[in-house]
């Protein structure tokens, strides 16, 4: 019972950061309809902008998150206007030219990191990073308590900028139907930048609250992709609902994946899913909550 | 005068081995070899049919494990693996194939993507069966490149050989019309379901031929090597978009390319770089020649950044727009 409590804790508390990861690829999803295989990448990016802080300023993870934040939106912005944008114009027997585009911004993000930072792991010390509290005969891992808290704010964040702003109207005006969308007056362009700065910026989020807690070198993007992509297939493509139940399903199914079942499955098991969902729920949990 | 370029390119790689006896030329011609070929197979299933896959690896991998199983546990040849690598990759294709095929566009890719991972992950985890981590080794059969180099050649020109028999037959256009209108070709009564398969099994098949000859000559693989997404399945892509989708001669030409680009930066311009900081006895082109044979990656990403947003069908299938470009004054005359 103990080894079960653990582990749903852990899941949970992972789940949370998957949110946060699925929330943004969902965004970038429902908007330009294209999966962006650069979302773990930009999270890389963000991880090293905070180890940078941490490094050479002493900037604590927490607050670097105002520094990479804002520079990931940036970020986000330029790619799309720069490459993915251009791309829509362009004449191509392959509508997924922009799919592969994104692999070749992650491949070109990766590699300037491995230049700058080279190969080598790299992680952040802090006081807390190993810090642990009991509940019961639970710990909980305080850096992943936080993330997980911070991660939540975000996502209410999120909804109230969503439903309420008139830049989130515009935003999910634009994934519902962009023809319509743009016969209402709005600039489809500026809400696919806006999109894709928002989407690069949450995840960047989490890619500063897990630092932390995880270890750092240039690969790493990849296998979050990978989770990202899972989480929005489980989650129901385009649906924010839907990635932070598909983020909190990933979390859980990896933490009791990773004690029941052995901890060289780790990876496996999100792929597994994958491909259950694709073939049992096509469509994922949007088609059970309807959101 | 086009008409009979594909005989003459064909007459110079025969000769080519027998006048050029450098073994490291003879080596990189025959990876372009067996990237026309697996560049084939992908043309196959993204290029003409729509359906772009981000998972050659699974069925070059396969391929692969086949022929270095056959050599490391039944004690025979590895060269069966020529027989049967391409049907255990078409035993992948199959089933993914009948689950993934009812996702489309960009979701088939991300399946495609899944595959390959999990191939990759259970090459690693099965270590009964594959060794995991520490790979498969071999001997090789032949001391001199030349066998295996006509080998590739027969491979190459029976896969575009092949491309070009289903093109031309009532399954291409099937094929060509699920690519353009999907939806339209179900109604005109396509069982698109049905054809994607074929294209996918063409393709599987290809490209497991070419991972067991690639098995056969590096006569070493590890799951790393195999089943890598970005050094098989990006590759394998870069090769079609490069040398242009949906056309026969794409994938040699992208196969060319992206070998000569990939050696191009391995090597750090040839040893451009490095000679001319020889040369000059300048640090600064020293430190520019060691950051330059790390960058390969990077220079094919940027390769991918520049082709699609320049050369969107690639430079087979956008050689009038190059000519174009290149020679403004010929046009010019045309026109007047």
């Amino acid at each position: 019972m103990e080894v079960f409590l653990q582990t749903l804790v852990a899941g949970i508390l992972k789940g949370g950061l998957y949110s946060l990861i699925g929330m943004g690829m969902s965004m970038i999803m429902g908007v330009m309809k294209i999966i962006n295989l650069a979302h773990g990448q930009l999270m890389m990016v963000a991880m090293y902008v905070t180890f940078a802080c941490f490094h050479f300023l002493g900037l604590d993870p927490y607050l670097g998150l105002f520094v990479a934040m804002p520079a990931l939106f940036l970020l986000g912005c330029l790619i799309q206007k720069y490459t993915l944008n251009p791309l829509m114009e362009v004449e191509s027997i392959l509508p997924e030219n922009q799919v592969l585009m994104t692999v070749g911004i992650g491949m070109v993000l990766t590699e300037i990191a491995r230049f700058i930072f080279t190969s080598d792991y790299k992680s952040v010390q802090t006081s807390y990073s190993g810090a642990t509290f009991f509940i019961g005969e639970t710990s909980f891992s305080v850096a992943l308590v936080i993330a997980f808290f911070i991660a939540v704010l975000f996502t209410l964040i999120m909804f109230w900028f969503l439903t309420k702003t008139d830049i989130g109207r515009s935003i999910r005006a634009t994934a519902q139907d962009k023809d319509a969308a743009l016969l209402m007056g709005v600039d489809s362009k500026r809400i696919t930048i806006i999109t894709f700065g928002l989407g690069s910026a949450l995840v960047a989020a989490a890619g500063t609250l897990l630092l932390p807690v995880y270890y750092l070198f240039p690969d790493i993007g990849g296998p979050f992709t990978r989770k990202a992509f899972v989480i929005t297939i489980l989650g129901g493509l385009g649906s924010t609902v839907g990635a932070i139940f598909g983020g909190i399903t990933l979390g859980l199914a990896e933490a009791f994946g990773a004690t029941y079942i052995g901890m060289a499955f780790d990876d496996m098991i999100g792929l597994i899913i994958f491909i259950l969902v694709l073939l049992f729920l096509p469509g994922g949990f949007k088609r059970l909550t309807k959101i | 005068m086009k008409k009979y370029a594909p005989f003459v390119l064909l007459a110079i790689l025969i000769a080519f081995p027998l006048v050029v006896q450098n073994s490291y030329y003879q080596h990189l011609l025959i990876l372009v070899l067996m990237w026309v070929v697996i560049g084939s197979g992908w043309n196959m299933i993204a290029g003409y049919t729509g359906q772009v896959s981000f998972g050659d690896a699974a069925f070059f991998g396969t391929g692969a494990y086949t022929a270095g199983l056959i050599a490391s546990k039944l004690g025979l040849s590895a060269w069966w693996g020529m027989a049967f690598g391409g049907f255990t990759a078409m035993a992948v294709a199959f089933p993914f194939g009948w689950i993934c095929f009812r996702l489309r566009g960009a979701y088939f890719a991300l399946a495609s993507l899944a595959l390959n991972e999990i191939c990759r992950h259970i090459a690693t985890i099965w270590e009964d069966l594959t060794e995991g981590m520490a790979g498969i080794l071999i001997m090789p059969t032949f001391l001199s490149k030349i066998p295996y180099y006509y080998i590739a050649l027969a491979l190459a020109v029976l896969s575009v050989v092949m491309v070009q028999i289903v093109m031309n037959s009532k399954w291409g256009y099937y094929f060509l019309s699920i690519r353009e209108d999907q939806d339209a070709a179900e109604s005109l009564g396509i069982d698109t379901h049905h054809y994607k398969m074929i294209s996918l099994n063409i393709a599987a098949f290809l490209t497991g031929m070419a991972g067991s000859l690639f098995m056969n000559y590096m006569g070493f693989i590890d799951p790393e090597v195999v089943f890598s997404l970005h050094d098989i399945s990006i590759m394998a892509i870069l090769v079609g978009i490069v040398g242009g989708v949906g056309t026969v001669y794409g994938p040699v030409v992208g196969a060319f390319v992206m070998v000569a680009v990939h050696e191009f930066f391995r090597t750090g311009f040839f040893g451009f770089f490095k000679g001319l900081a020889g040369l000059t006895g300048s640090e600064f082109l020293i430190v520019v020649a060691k950051y330059i044979g790390q960058a390969h990656v990077l220079g094919f990403g940027i390769l991918v950044v520049v082709v699609i947003l320049v050369l969107p069908n690639g430079i087979v299938g956008d050689w009038n727009k190059i000519i174009r470009k290149l020679v403004p004054m010929k046009n010019k005359g045309v026109a007047t």
